[in-house]
């Protein structure tokens, strides 16, 4: 899948995420900061690989900044990303939820 | 399996479903129900965003048994397919509707749930609808919504958005709400359903709180709606069976087990024989006293 | 080697400063001895100078170990003043021995290290890019953390010999009488300076506010004090402490509060005369508000309330629900003026208040205290001081002392953001898990196996939830996810002392 357009979900605010995707050249990359990098960021930086490669994304630059959010939010945040950037965001990703 | 008028709905906790922090932590203040808001608490450019993360909350933290709820979207929305789909694949147990005006509104919202259980296996007719009632139409209609459907577990009355409709607001006594409230206890009462309150909005003011709650106890409502956790124990407070109430109950209880030991279909206590209503308030004067912890699990009364 | 607690103490450095590994929070009767300061003779008519530098230069050498109070918290200027002056005149080598390290402290603090100037701490705690610092290396000796308790007595026995301290005050006379209580930076008690003022060999004050002689009630003498200094100011009075401490509204603490308060007063201890502390932070403060309701639906009073001060303690003074508030420092505004005003809150010093070598400290005749945590492991044990990331980032404070009380309470959320509170190992330890009782979570409570005692009051309680620990330690990693271990250098960053002295845990250089 092509990504049509930079986008952007999730906040700021504590145990939330922000993820932003925009288009890439050098297959999935992952920049992640994060408070919690330290014991957390290899299975952050997984858990949206994972939804990058459910959306069967080849090339795509998707950066993370972590305010302690669990897995379940990461994901949320990482798919409504990718569907904005996909612009497919009227109908829920049903192969990826 | 929810059964309609079987569970304790004191509290409804309301969750704007685009809070991450707030979603994580639902479970652990004791509401009967909590209702994840898609509608008004999310604005516009979110809602795709609120959906994914109510139904990734859904799949994956453990609410225990507290009854989800989740408030989609209106009817006339471009939102509310994609919101039940969601939302009946991530398991929920009670759809509710916004802004319900009458009943052909509960019978579209039906078609919409069987359509999603079909759709992704989940067994049809598990998913609820309640209704909010938040109009004049609305609160007109009530008896004919409140029985439009089988999957149909309450009705709810918000003030906000009603008293509007009225071209009045709020005011401390809730006069302006006694029609509706009355009128939806009714409803709710003849369609053997729950009927919840609105919600009190000054979270501050716990008098206030306890009077409205102890107004709509009276009335026989099942709940209050609540939009922080502060306020789940005043109102569970109110509906705590007093020790005569439980001592009652108890009788009433050891009547029927007495009965059903003796092989009798008559229940009779002090010389008085016991009818079906009567068996019924016990039940729930015991359901009650358990929740509110004054009970120990063997039923015995153990006070505060 | 290994202590008791099965925490990895490094032989070579621990032979080199002669320490003993941590055995027990038994102290017993021992008879122990105490030592005495030097006494420059005066009569008290060349105290008063404003020539700071002249009396640093006079009285602080090399390789000296000087002292501060933390009294005014975030609004110190006392300590960057004198470090300063200390810099500039290039004096090295020296050991920093203050109660504590505020944040506002912590870049002359650094600067100081990274000159030579600070070549050894000891402290309560440190926070920020102090605590970043050293954690990564940054001072070649170990920082020797201690409880609040643990200094007064290591001040006692000579453990720590202050040669100068350095004391802040919001008021004194030409010959050292001085109070916390009056003048623009008053904060109340002066419970950990007190120590310093009894025990080093010299003993400077500085104050803005220099009032006629004799300066009364005086909690450090003229006995004491061999200067007093005059300076611009010694404080900013909007940062020494909030007017008034407020409660949180945050519904997760109060839910942990109202748990707390549900394990007080249905275990034993909960009658008439009882005593208790409660921290300073988040839900161990709103415990008073419910412990409130208790006391007066049950017509329960208690004979003290202990340690470190807040408005809502204050309160419960007032409404008669306590007899007396034993006050070793203040955290508002209403609690300093409450101390100068009741004479039912006593001012105490460190070692009245928690010293272990001593002929009885307060928290010896502690019935209930409420204290927090960073981590509580699957033993009890307690860490306050490293954060997640193994960086040191807290103090130890009253919490071993504290937590010698009969019925001790652990009061933390069960995970924060997605760092779990409850493990399996703690990354450091400073309270050892047989002084610790119960644990409250938002989710349930866990009571320590060895005290079925306090179980069987406990498990018929209503909404009361009780789990194992390992139970809620399980709970927790659900919720976050395994971690993956940190990193760690060979390198010994701090050693953390139980109060009695013993070693209770060391702190690793964090790898890069």
């Amino acid at each position: 899948m092509e990504i049509k357009q930079t986008a952007i979900d999730g906040t700021l605010e504590s145990s939330d995420i922000q993820i932003t995707v925009s288009q890439g050249t050098a297959g999935v990359q992952i920049e992640l900061t994060s408070d919690v990098a330290e014991r957390f960021g290899t299975q952050i930086k997984a858990t949206i690989a994972q939804i990058a490669n459910d959306f069967q994304l080849e090339n795509v630059k998707i950066k993370a900044v972590d305010q302690g959010a669990l897995d379940c939010v990461i994901k949320a945040r990482t798919i409504t990303a990718i569907q904005r950037a996909l612009q497919t965001s009227a109908e829920p990703a049903w192969e990826v939820l | 399996m929810v059964f309609k008028q079987d569970r304790l709905r004191r509290t409804m906790m309301f969750v704007p479903g685009n809070n991450a922090g707030m979603l994580k932590d639902a479970g652990i203040y004791g509401a009967d129900s909590i209702m994840f808001d898609l509608e008004d608490a999310v604005s516009l450019a979110e809602k795709d965003s609120a959906r994914t993360l109510v139904y990734e909350a859904l799949k994956t933290v453990d609410y225990g048994d507290t009854e989800l709820v989740v408030r989609v979207n209106g009817l006339d929305t471009e939102f509310v397919k994609a919101d039940v789909l969601a939302m009946v694949k991530a398991g929920i147990d009670v759809i509710r509707i916004p802004k319900t005006e009458n009943a052909a509104m509960i019978k579209e919202m039906e078609s919409l749930v069987a359509e999603a259980e079909q759709r992704f296996g989940r067994p049809v007719g598990s998913t609820h609808i309640m209704a909010a009632i938040e109009s004049a139409e609305g609160v007109l209609n009530v008896p004919a919504i409140a029985k439009a459907s089988e999957r149909m577990i309450g009705v709810a009355l918000s003030a906000e958005d009603y008293t509007t409709d009225l071209q009045t607001h709020r005011y401390p006594d809730g006069k302006e709400l006694e029609f509706a409230r009355n009128m939806i206890i009714h409803a709710a009462r003849a369609a053997h359903i729950s009927a919840f309150d609105t919600v009190y909005t000054d979270v501050d003011n716990t008098q206030g709180l306890i009077d409205e709650t102890e107004y709509i106890h009276q009335l026989g409502y099942d709940g209050k709606s609540v939009i922080n956790p502060r306020q789940i124990p005043v109102i569970n407070s109110v509906f705590e069976p007093t020790e005569a109430q439980v001592k009652n109950a108890q009788n009433v209880i050891a009547a029927i087990e007495r009965a059903h030991q003796a092989g009798s279909g008559v229940i009779s206590m002090n010389g008085q024989m016991v009818d079906r209503p009567v068996v019924l308030r016990a039940e729930r004067v015991m359901k009650l006293a358990q929740a509110s912890g004054i009970v120990d699990k063997e039923g015995h009364y153990i006070g505060k | 080697m290994e202590n008791k607690l099965g925490r990895t103490l490094p032989a070579d450095v621990m032979e080199q400063l002669q320490l003993t590994p941590f055995q027990t929070t038994e102290i017993g009767n021992p008879e122990v001895q105490r030592t005495a300061p030097q006494v420059r003779l005066s009569t008290g008519n060349d105290k008063v100078t404003n020539d700071l530098k002249k009396i640093i230069q006079e009285n602080v050498h090399d390789g000296m170990t000087i002292s501060f109070h933390h009294h005014f918290r975030n609004g110190d200027f006392v300590f960057n003043q004198v470090m300063k002056i200390i810099m500039e005149l290039g004096i090295k080598n020296l050991t920093l021995a203050p109660s504590s390290l505020t944040g506002v402290m912590n870049d002359v603090a650094i600067e100081a290290i990274k000159q030579g100037t600070v070549t050894a701490i000891t402290t309560s705690g440190m926070r920020g890019s102090l605590g970043d610092a050293v954690s990564h290396g940054l001072l070649a000796k170990p920082v020797i953390f201690r409880s609040h308790g643990g200094r007064a007595r290591a001040i006692e026995n000579g453990e720590i010999k202050i040669d100068v301290a350095f004391l802040g005050v919001p008021n004194a006379d030409r010959c050292g009488n001085a109070n916390g209580s009056y003048g623009d930076e008053a904060f109340g008690s002066l419970g950990y300076a007190l120590m310093d003022a009894n025990y080093a060999n010299k003993v400077v004050l500085l104050t803005d506010n220099l009032v006629d002689y004799p300066n009364t009630p005086a909690s450090i003498k003229q006995t004491q004090v061999d200067y007093v200094v005059e300076v611009d100011q010694v404080g900013d009075p909007d940062k020494i402490g909030s007017g008034a401490t407020r409660f949180t509204k945050d519904p997760k603490n109060l839910k942990i509060a109202n748990l707390v308060s549900d394990v007080i007063t249905n275990s034993s201890y909960f009658k008439d005369g009882f005593s208790f502390q409660t921290g300073s932070g988040g839900a161990a403060l709103a415990v008073t508000r419910y412990l409130r309701a208790a006391m007066e639906a049950s017509n329960i009073h208690a004979s003290f309330g202990l340690g470190g001060i807040t408005n809502p303690m204050v309160e419960l003074l007032e409404a008669g629900l306590i007899d007396k508030l034993m006050d070793v420092q203040d955290f508002d505004k209403v609690a300093a003026q409450s101390m100068k005003n009741n004479l039912n809150q006593q001012e105490i010093d460190a070692s009245w208040y928690a010293d272990p070598d001593n002929k009885a400290a307060m928290v010896d005749q502690l019935d209930v205290s409420i204290l927090s945590a960073l981590e509580i492991d699957t033993d009890f044990n307690v860490n306050v001081l490293t954060g997640a990331d193994g960086i040191i980032r807290g103090a130890v404070g009253g919490h071993q002392d504290a937590a010698t009380a009969k019925l001790t309470i652990i009061c933390t959320p069960l995970v924060r953001g997605r760092i779990p509170s409850v493990v399996k190992s703690a990354n450091t330890v400073v309270t050892p898990g047989s002084s610790v009782d119960v644990l409250v979570t938002e989710r349930g409570i866990a009571v320590n196996p060895q005290r079925p005692d306090l179980l069987a009051q406990l498990q018929n309680v209503p909404g009361l939830q009780i789990y194992s620990i390992d139970e809620l330690a399980e709970l927790a990693q659900q919720i976050v996810g395994t971690e993956a271990p940190l990193e760690f250098t060979d390198r010994t960053v701090a050693l953390v002392e139980y109060r009695d002295g013993s070693i209770i845990d060391a702190i690793k250089q964090r790898k890069d």
